[in-house]
């Protein structure tokens, strides 16, 4: 990598200067010349050019595909894939074989989801993936639609009954029925890390520690908290975790399925076809071990080789450097909203145990109208029910405007909303 | 970019002093119609007789432009022949799908023409339409509908 990455030593903030000027977008204007400021990483994050380099690089010298083949390319190409895996399984504190990829985390969810599914028509040494009349799936209420949908609709194919944590009304999961909600008829608890509109951090141990005593498998949802802060897999002790590499600087068309290798080992396929094969005959087959069981077709190769670059990047600025700044940010946007009337905050008001996803009503300004005023101003913010309705139904608001942080964002941009934010208060006449 | 040139003045009076708002009876077609990526929704009722719109009553909640939009659009068909009231939804669809390079007739669009800045954002179009698709819809229902059941909003 030729850039030189900012700050090496621990003790140092994160140099955002430097930071920045590896991000070629952040540079560009909108909006009759407004500069850029980019708050919306929570939906998708910009890349640096070493991302941009990695994968421009792949597909200039070695670009073939993967896992067939023996020509000089084709080793290449499939040597630059593995690595890859390598590489984002040691980010995530995994070992390549748990890490499974997917076009996306949505796909990563289904492939679970559908991979129960299968197990039902398959022997008896399934059983801990099948689901039946009277089992179990319990999801929360603040889940991403990704993380809802796939679990409604397994429970619709098995007949098993879903349930929900609730949220409290500072945006809180409520675990205080835990030990009811997760009990013997439990077969899968399905998480997020940390919210994508409240920027909720949830501690899966309580969680995960009820679900073994049950017996029952856990996923958490890290397409939120990988991008942002330290995540050790193992330390957390989940069954899987999907997260999604256009949320942390890689290309987009990259997810990762991460699941403890004893169980990837003993879960049926979801995808069939190529790559993901032992032995093919006329009459049946049989399947290679994971993670190539769940990779079937030609895998998205470019993208894995940019979001190993992308683990790079980040490994090299420091994790827990990403996420202080991040604090930093949120800290101030939150005091910062705080001080204007009529704005209120979705989520927990303080910094502990929360991340950089700041979403917000302002009092008669529907967010579409506030997005459009900030957008004016060249600020980029999401607005709606960012893919979480029933959470947003819980909230008691239609929807809200979202800022999001991320480790090329500064204080000025922060500023710059709260500014903006006073503005459309102006320019809709309720300030 | 210009947020006056959105937000016409027409916009926000509609949006603060909506005109036909509130469901009511009797009616012929209702619809509830939803913009899947921000949650607005409305639910709409239009009361035909004898070939003509009698009324049409709403209740819904969403941005400035999806309800100043329902509002004109109270102003537009009340009144007019169903014939008619299709001929402006054509007429409101055609500038809303035209990018802003379409040129409105105030004759038929009245305080419609106040959305032609609305055109330039494709993100914003869906709001300004959400009115009128239930407004179809629900028209699809009564037995005028033959016409409405037939034109595509998309």
């Amino acid at each position: 990598m030729s850039t030189t990455l900012p700050g090496t030593a621990d003790s140092l903030p994160l140099d955002v200067a430097a930071v920045r000027a590896d991000f070629p977008i952040l540079s560009r204007t909108v909006r009759d010349g407004k500069p850029l400021v980019y708050l919306d990483s929570g939906a998708t994050s910009q890349r640096p050019v070493p991302v941009l380099d990695a994968e421009r690089r792949f597909l200039e010298t070695a670009n073939a595909a993967v896992h067939r083949g023996a020509h000089q390319l084709a080793e290449e190409a499939t040597d630059a894939y593995e690595d890859a895996r390598a590489r984002i399984a040691e980010f995530v504190g995994a070992v390549p074989g748990e890490l499974v990829f997917t076009k996306n985390a949505t796909e990563g969810v289904n492939l679970v989801a559908y991979a129960m599914s299968n197990a039902a028509t398959a022997g008896p040494e399934m059983e801990r993936f099948t689901l039946a009349p009277g089992d179990e799936v319990v999801v929360t209420e603040m889940e991403h639609h990704a993380n809802l949908v796939p679990w409604q609709q397994l429970c619709q194919r098995t007949g098993a009954t879903l349930r929900w944590f609730g949220v409290t009304d500072e945006g809180r999961l409520d675990l205080s029925n835990l030990g009811e909600l997760v009990n013997e008829r439990t077969k899968m608890v399905a998480f997020t890390h940390q919210s994508n509109v409240l920027g909720t951090v949830n501690p899966p141990a309580p969680i995960v520690e009820r679900a073994r005593q049950v017996g029952a498998l856990t996923l958490l949802d890290a397409c939120q908290s990988v991008p942002h802060a330290p995540v050790d897999l193992h330390e957390l002790d989940v069954d899987f975790a999907v997260f999604s590499g256009h949320k942390m600087l890689a290309p987009s068309g990259i997810g990762v399925l991460y699941g403890r290798r004893e169980l990837l080992d003993a879960m049926p396929p979801f995808l069939t076809g190529g790559s993901m094969i032992e032995m093919v005959r006329m009459e049946s087959s049989t399947f290679a071990p994971p993670p190539q069981r769940f990779e079937a077709g030609v895998p998205m190769t470019s993208q894995a080789v940019g979001l190993g670059a992308a683990v790079d990047y980040l490994s090299a600025i420091g994790m827990d450097r990403v996420a202080a700044h991040e604090h930093v940010l949120t800290e101030r946007a939150l005091a910062g909203l705080a001080g204007l009337p009529g704005v209120r905050v979705i989520g927990p008001a303080g910094t502990e145990l929360r991340g950089g996803a700041v979403s917000f009503v302002v009092d008669g300004v529907h967010p579409h109208d506030a997005g459009q005023v900030l957008d004016s101003l060249g600020i980029a913010v999401r607005v709606g029910h960012h893919c979480a309705w029933p959470l947003h139904r819980r909230m008691g608001v239609p929807a809200t405007v979202r800022a999001s942080f991320y480790l090329y964002n500064d204080v000025s941009e922060v500023d710059a909303l709260v500014e903006g934010v006073r503005e459309a208060q102006r320019f809709f006449g309720v300030r | 970019m210009d947020l006056e040139n959105m937000y016409q003045e027409i916009i926000l009076d509609h949006y603060k002093n909506p005109h036909g708002r509130g469901l009511r009876e009797p009616y012929d077609g209702e619809s509830f119609q939803v913009n899947p990526t921000c949650g607005d929704e409305v639910t709409l009722r239009v009361r035909v007789g004898d070939g003509t719109i009698d009324d049409v009553s709403y209740e819904g909640q969403g941005c400035s432009i999806s309800q100043a939009a329902t509002s004109v659009l109270t102003d537009l068909v009340v009144g007019h022949t169903v014939d008619e009231a299709l001929g402006t939804m054509d007429a409101f669809v055609e500038l809303m799908q035209g990018r802003g390079q379409v040129e409105p007739d105030e004759d038929v669009l009245e305080d419609g023409v106040a959305f032609a800045g609305v055109a330039k954002y494709p993100a914003r179009v869906k709001c300004a339409l959400l009115g009128w698709m239930a407004f179809k819809d629900a028209l699809a229902q009564t037995p005028h509908g033959d016409r409405a059941a037939k034109t595509v909003i998309d």
